[in-house]
């Protein structure tokens, strides 16, 4: 299989750290370091992602899932370790490495994010059109028209009626929200999808509705995608395999299904039992 | 300076002076970004026209002429006041002339009649960050500008266009200038817009609340953004005349007789406005005497 994004040895953390946390040999009380409180938030996690699959990333709050999307999005910085894109020069160049310009250009093309929390993916005071639009802007589109298209076109696979392009969203449902979300992240169809839990904190029906838009959009456009979720029902739906993470940590990776079957980390056990 | 004066020249001591010159030569060294600067206290309130009066105290000299501007008028409060400040800590000659003055200080309004070299036009900036509205973090802003990121100043009229059918911003119409740095042109109409393009005068912006200094020196490449099927547009002059000077194809003001119900139109440039009224009226009656 090909591999569309590599993540070697990521770690960011919240905080300067000492000389105490910095030597490589710490023993962290969970994520955070004893003497002076930098947080770890995640520490060497390595991990690779293949075309067109769905990686589920899983692990109690407060684990650095978000740290990690946030991080691989260029909003944080990492405090060391490299991530490769094959589609930034072959795959050949640390994307951490370039510079500010070269990010936003890989971030506004490349990649795509929906964020946990909806205020930090959208403008909620202007339309969902121009939120979606902003990341065909982004990417160097100066025709209006055809950006017009092209939101009416997101909109539609995303089942959200094109009557309400000029309304801001919000006057969204949350539910609703993730969905403009969506369409603005997949705008420029890029190659890798961020999804740091788009479906918490909706109803059920809801949930599931657009679990089902991620699947369509996974299978139309082959696109590759990173899901995050503290909730392994959710991982199951979606996720051909599966990180587990701890204390900023991987403790387990492999197959959903395998992982679901016979958890190796006492971690994983409880989650998995949990959800039956 | 006398002991018994009381205020050093042009107000400002001579050490404030220095620093918002140097605020200046960097504004013009680098055309269209923001130079923070350490707004002064003046004996007239923030946010009327201190940034733009800084500015003008800085560069002024004894023998400079100096003509004030507020919304296109010579004789507003504000541009009288400011006149009034400026001639009594520094004596120079003040006129309504545009093409006698100098310095021309200005708040809403390029003049009409065009600048030339060695002219300076202050225009007084009440916000000078063209993409707040999109992006409310300074930093992130800042951030922005370093990377040529400008999608926020063109999302702005793309929600126009989404809203209204077309880019109904009308006054303070974001520009690129020198093709790297998106700026804030102050609230001039989009009428006078062009008119920073490749000028033969130098602009100086400054705003004091929000303590920067921005310029865009004479030729500089000044462009207004748009998109390719909706092209940057002035306003429409077609069919209006001024009621006073019978000029045509110039920025008017707009004006609705409540008594008679009836809306016409008048220069906006009221210096350029008596001007050409004179010159009619001598046209004529030299005209007579034929
Ligand atoms: N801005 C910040 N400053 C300091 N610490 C932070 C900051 N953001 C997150 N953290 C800490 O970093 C760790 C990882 O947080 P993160 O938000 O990445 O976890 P998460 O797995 O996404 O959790 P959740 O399931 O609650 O969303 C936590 O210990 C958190 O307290
Ligand atoms: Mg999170
Ligand atoms: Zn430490």
């Amino acid at each position: 299989m090909q591999q569309v994004m590599n993540v070697n040895e990521l770690t960011v953390r919240y905080g300067d750290g000492c000389v105490y946390c910095i030597d490589s040999d710490k023993s962290l009380d969970k994520n955070r370091c004893p003497k002076c409180k930098t947080v770890w938030a995640v520490r060497n996690v390595s991990f690779s992602l293949y075309h067109s699959e769905v990686l589920g990333v899983v692990g109690e709050s407060g684990s650095g899932k978000s740290t990690l999307m946030k991080t691989l999005y260029f909003d944080r910085e990492a405090t060391s370790g490299q991530t490769f894109l094959n589609a930034y020069e072959d795959g050949k160049t640390n994307i951490f490495s370039v510079s500010s310009q070269q990010q936003r250009a890989i971030r506004n093309n490349l990649l795509g994010m929906v964020y946990q929390n909806p205020l930090l993916g959208l403008l909620m005071d202007f339309s969902n059109g121009g939120n979606i639009a902003q990341k065909l802007i982004a990417a160097g589109h100066r025709n209006v028209s055809a950006m017009q298209s092209r939101t009416f076109e997101l909109l539609e696979h995303m089942e959200i009626s094109v009557n309400r392009v000029k309304e801001p969203p919000k006057n969204f449902s949350g539910g609703m929200q993730q969905r403009v979300q969506i369409s603005k992240a997949i705008a420029n169809n890029p190659p890798v999808l961020l999804l740091d839990e788009v479906t918490t904190g909706l109803d059920l029906s809801v949930q599931a509705k657009v679990l089902d838009l991620i699947r369509m959009v996974q299978k139309k456009f082959n696109i590759s995608i990173i899901v995050v979720s503290h909730d392994l029902a959710v991982i199951r739906m979606l996720s051909d395999r599966t990180i587990v993470m701890l204390d900023g940590q991987i403790v387990e990776h492999g197959f959903t299904d395998q992982i679901l079957e016979d958890p190796q980390h006492p971690f994983t056990q409880t989650l998995v039992h949990s959800l039956i | 300076m006398n002991e018994n004066n009381d205020y050093n020249f042009a107000f400002l001591d001579e050490v404030s002076k220095r620093e918002i010159r140097r605020a200046i030569i960097k504004a013009i060294a680098i055309p269209g970004y923001q130079v923070p600067f350490g707004s002064r206290e003046l004996p007239i309130g923030r946010g009327w026209g201190t940034g733009g009066i800084q500015i003008t105290l800085s560069i002024i000299g004894p023998n400079d002429v100096l003509k004030v501007i507020d919304q296109g008028s010579d004789d507003s409060v504000n541009a009288v006041s400011i006149k009034k400040f400026v001639h009594e800590c520094t004596g120079v000659e003040i006129t309504t002339d545009t093409e006698k003055a100098d310095v021309i200080q200005s708040r809403h309004r390029i003049p009409e009649e065009k600048l030339t070299e060695g002219q300076v036009l202050v225009l007084q900036v009440p916000m000078p960050e063209p993409l707040r509205y999109v992006e409310r973090s300074e930093l992130k802003a800042r951030k922005m500008h370093a990377d040529s990121e400008y999608s926020a100043a063109w999302l702005l009229l793309y929600e126009q266009i989404m809203r209204y059918g077309k880019i109904t911003m009308g006054a303070a119409y974001p520009v690129m200038v020198d093709d790297r740095y998106v700026m804030s042109p102050s609230p001039i109409p989009r009428y006078d817009t062009l008119k920073l393009d490749d000028a033969d005068c130098l602009y100086l912006f400054g705003a004091g609340r929000e303590k920067m200094i921005y310029a865009v020196p004479p030729h500089t490449r000044v462009v207004p953004l748009d998109f390719e099927d909706y092209k940057f547009e002035i306003e429409e002059t077609e069919g209006r005349a001024c009621s006073i000077c019978g000029a045509t194809g110039v920025f008017f003001d707009e004006i609705f007789d409540a008594e008679s119900g009836e809306r016409y139109f008048q220069c906006s440039d009221s210096g350029f406005c008596g001007k050409n009224a004179e010159r009619n009226k001598s046209n004529a009656t030299s005209n007579e005497c034929k």
